[in-house]
């Protein structure tokens, strides 16, 4: 706002009050009422056709017993969100275990995801030979796929012939670690394998956040007496503050949505230990055909979802009082 | 080449992991329920096709080196015949079988699709595929012509969907050089219970571990499938109402299995392939594997194996086996000259079977599997005898997730997470109400 009533009083013109002065045709003294709209147009008619569209459709689907081949797809009201709660149906034990296994990737992963990189980026941020090459170097692992991750870490961390035993193993540690077939190891390689992965991406966006924190800051925290910490706490923090919330809010959006790690690395040992919710709704949707179970399963879980990003936006505005 | 299908299906299915937004969109895509349901009158049954020049679209999942085998086939089918063009498009089996259904409610699918045996039913029972009994009767086609486990796979209440080109069993594969270096005659691999612990001591005794045991499907799960028919068991009641994987046979052909990690004669804690790598390494001195295999094997010279008919270590001899099908998909608007034009394909195909078994498979039809130029195959035609006591799995829609249930339970009881009783017992209470859920919709 304060830039546009800047460029008007450049231009000399009286800034126009507010909701701009109303001409003949709907035309303002902005330009016609529709021009924001339009400008807008392009994205919601996307939002519309991809977005809600699609979402009201689940909502909808979710109340039937929908398999998109029978002829008949009666409408039972809320029995697919009844047998997520009810302990007698088929896919009790495996939705809670599904969600009992994502919950616990993403409490584990989340913190690594916010520390690790905002380290690195700190690190990679000063000045020193080489720089470049480590930013690279950090940043490499994210352009392979999961499918490229997964299978090279399956064997990597191959409790029989994986090269991890082995090392560990000429060092005199145990060297028969079920990495990939038993808890907690499994959670132990699945994290450390997805920060290995992703943790580059979240250190370029803490870059460029702490590229855009004025130098003049740090100076006059030095002139003031102000310690390297210090100098983190107050100025580096604060001005990350929006950086961090969208690092935030991605990575736990991310680290909920896991399933090609699970996928491929543990294949869901032991047991269904390691399947996740994302992987239950798959299977449940394309392989068993059940796509109003698969739509239920969908809702209640974006719901989750929507109040866990609530409840960190609101963290963060509550800090900035 | 299933292992290798199967991990790159997974891959592959990794694409549609957006999970929810690709349930809703696929889901969106459909309004179903208006697909041509007449009966298959069309054509003569498959003898010949006289009529105007059709083109036919068919899918299969074959991606390995049996996908270009069939291509060559389809090529010289389509020299052979001036009024049919068939074109091939190849998917990973597991999006194989969830696109299908879209395609084929869109208007977009294929006339002609191969399916494994174990998905005929759910396929059959959700109307996408057409009954073939004309097919079976205008080619004089007969339980005699094929093997009598093949040729019922076919069937779903008691109407024929799809019929057999091969069968791919499970086989037991030997490492020759891990045998000679515990004094064991390579070229004698053990047939007999007895045999089997005898070789599996010795190769102890030498420091190999002779039986990797994995606890995934692939193979550790099939192997158990095999073990429980061997010891008289079976997954589910004649009706496939219930499960019945937890019976006493099936518990005590798991617990021999998982013994054989405690007993030392495999490590703990196999992850998915490492059994077979071990065993190209000569870690492992036997793996029961999938037929396909045979084909990769060869591809490393400095390998010494061999294969072999699985040995009987219950009361019985069986393996676990299933079998490719051809099935002709329901159309919106149906076209008789297009179906005419697939069943000839089909009933050609299947007298070209030969070639098939090159690509690593045993030809379903007997005739072929008869005939001396199969026999010159021989790591393939070693395994035909297992055609007889194969343990295909039974006919019934919606059976893939009952499966992931049994496989898990197997999975828990190898992996030592819970005794072999327990794991199996905890698997059919959950098998049970899948089941009923599958009875709910399929209504059967």
């Amino acid at each position: 706002m304060a830039d546009v009533i800047e460029v008007g009083a450049a231009r000399g013109d009286a800034p126009p009050p507010a909701g701009g002065t109303r001409r003949p045709g709907g035309v303002t003294a902005r330009g016609h009422r529709a021009t924001p709209y339009l400008f807008l147009a392009p994205y919601l008619v996307l939002f519309l056709v991809f977005g809600l569209l699609p979402i009201l459709f689940g909502v909808w689907i979710s109340l039937h017993q929908w398999d998109l081949q029978l002829p008949n797809r009666p409408f039972i009201g809320l029995d697919n969100y009844r047998d997520l709660f009810s302990s007698d149906s088929a896919i009790y034990g495996d939705w809670w275990s599904s969600l009992r296994a994502t919950a616990i990737f993403t409490m584990l992963s989340v913190p690594l995801l916010v520390v690790v990189p905002l380290g690195l980026a700190l690190l990679l941020n000063r000045s020193f030979p080489g720089r470049t090459f480590f930013r690279a170097a950090f940043f490499a692992p994210y352009v392979l796929g999961v499918a490229v991750i997964g299978l090279l870490w399956r064997f990597l961390l191959d409790a029989n012939l994986g090269l991890v035993n082995r090392l560990l193993g000429v060092l005199g540690l145990p060297s028969d670690t079920p990495w990939v077939t038993d808890v907690p190891w499994a959670w132990v390689s699945l994290v450390g394998v997805t920060v290995w992965w992703t943790c580059g991406f979240n250190a370029v966006i803490y870059l460029a956040g702490l590229q855009d924190i004025p130098a003049e800051l740090y100076e006059a925290a030095r002139v003031d007496g102000a310690n390297g910490w210090d100098r983190f706490r107050h100025v580096t923090l604060p001005g990350l503050r929006p950086v961090l919330l969208f690092v935030l809010t991605t990575t736990i959006l991310a680290s909920a949505n896991v399933f090609g790690q699970s996928f491929l690395i543990t294949q869901g040992a032991p047991g269904e230990q390691t399947r996740t919710v994302v992987w239950r709704i798959v299977d449940e949707g394309l392989r068993d055909y059940d796509a109003g179970r698969a739509a239920a399963m969908s809702v209640l879980f974006a719901l989750m979802l929507a109040v866990v990003s609530v409840l960190n936006f609101r963290l963060f505005r509550y800090r900035e009082d | 080449m299933i292992q290798n299908e199967m991990s790159r299906r997974r891959l592959l299915s990794l694409g549609v992991g957006l999970g929810a937004a690709a349930t809703l969109t696929l889901a969106g895509c459909g309004d179903g329920g208006s697909i041509s349901d007449k009966p298959s009158a069309a054509g003569n049954g498959g003898k010949d096709y006289t009529g105007p020049k059709v083109d036919l679209k068919l899918w299969n999942g074959f991606t390995g080196g049996d996908g270009e085998i069939f291509k060559q086939l389809v090529t010289q089918f389509n020299g052979e015949h001036q009024n049919i063009a068939v074109s091939v498009v190849t998917y990973e089996w597991q999006d194989y079988y969830s696109k299908l259904p879209g395609a084929v409610s869109s208007g977009n699918g294929p006339d002609i699709a191969v399916m494994h045996m174990d998905q005929l039913a759910t396929f059959a029972a959700r109307g996408v595929i057409m009954e073939l009994d004309d097919v079976a009767k205008a080619l004089e086609l007969s339980e005699g012509d094929f093997a009598p486990t093949v040729w019922k796979g076919g069937l779903y209440h008691d109407k024929r969907y799809g019929i057999p080109l091969d069968m791919h069993p499970l086989g037991l594969y030997y490492n020759k050089a891990a045998m000679q270096r515990a004094g064991l005659d390579p070229n004698k691999p053990p047939t007999t219970k007895d045999e089997y612990t005898a070789a599996l001591t010795e190769l102890k005794k030498a420091g190999i571990q002779g039986f990797w045991v994995s606890p995934f499907q692939f193979t550790g799960g099939m192997t158990y499938y095999s073990l429980l028919h061997q010891w008289g068991g079976s997954l589910f009641d004649g009706e496939v109402a219930k499960a019945t994987f937890n019976s006493d046979p099936a518990v005590e052909a798991c617990s021999w299995l998982v013994d054989m990690i405690k007993q030392g004669f495999s490590p703990a804690n196999v992850g998915q392939d490492a059994d077979y790598l071990a065993l190209k390494s000569g870690k492992n001195a036997f793996n029961w594997n999938g037929i396909w295999q045979v084909n990769d094997l060869k591809k490393s010279p400095d390998v010494q194996w061999g294969v072999a008919p699985l040995p009987q270590i219950g009361s019985q001899q069986a393996a676990w086996a299933n079998s490719h099908n051809f099935t002709i998909v329901k159309q919106r608007s149906a076209d008789n000259n297009k179906v005419a034009g697939a069943k000839v394909f089909i009933n050609w195909l299947s007298q070209h079977s030969l070639d098939w078994a090159k690509g690593g498979q045993v030809p379903a039809r007997k005739a072929v599997r008869e005939s001396a130029e199969f026999k010159a195959l021989p790591e393939i035609s070693s395994l035909a005898p297992e055609l007889a006591y194969a343990a295909f799995p039974p006919a019934a829609p919606g059976l893939g997730e009952v499966m992931t249930t049994f496989y898990n339970a197997f999975n828990e009881a190898a992996l030592g997470k819970k005794s072999p009783k327990q794991a199996l017992d905890d698997g059919v209470a959950k098998a049970n109400k899948q089941l009923e859920d599958n009875r709910k919709k399929y209504g059967s």
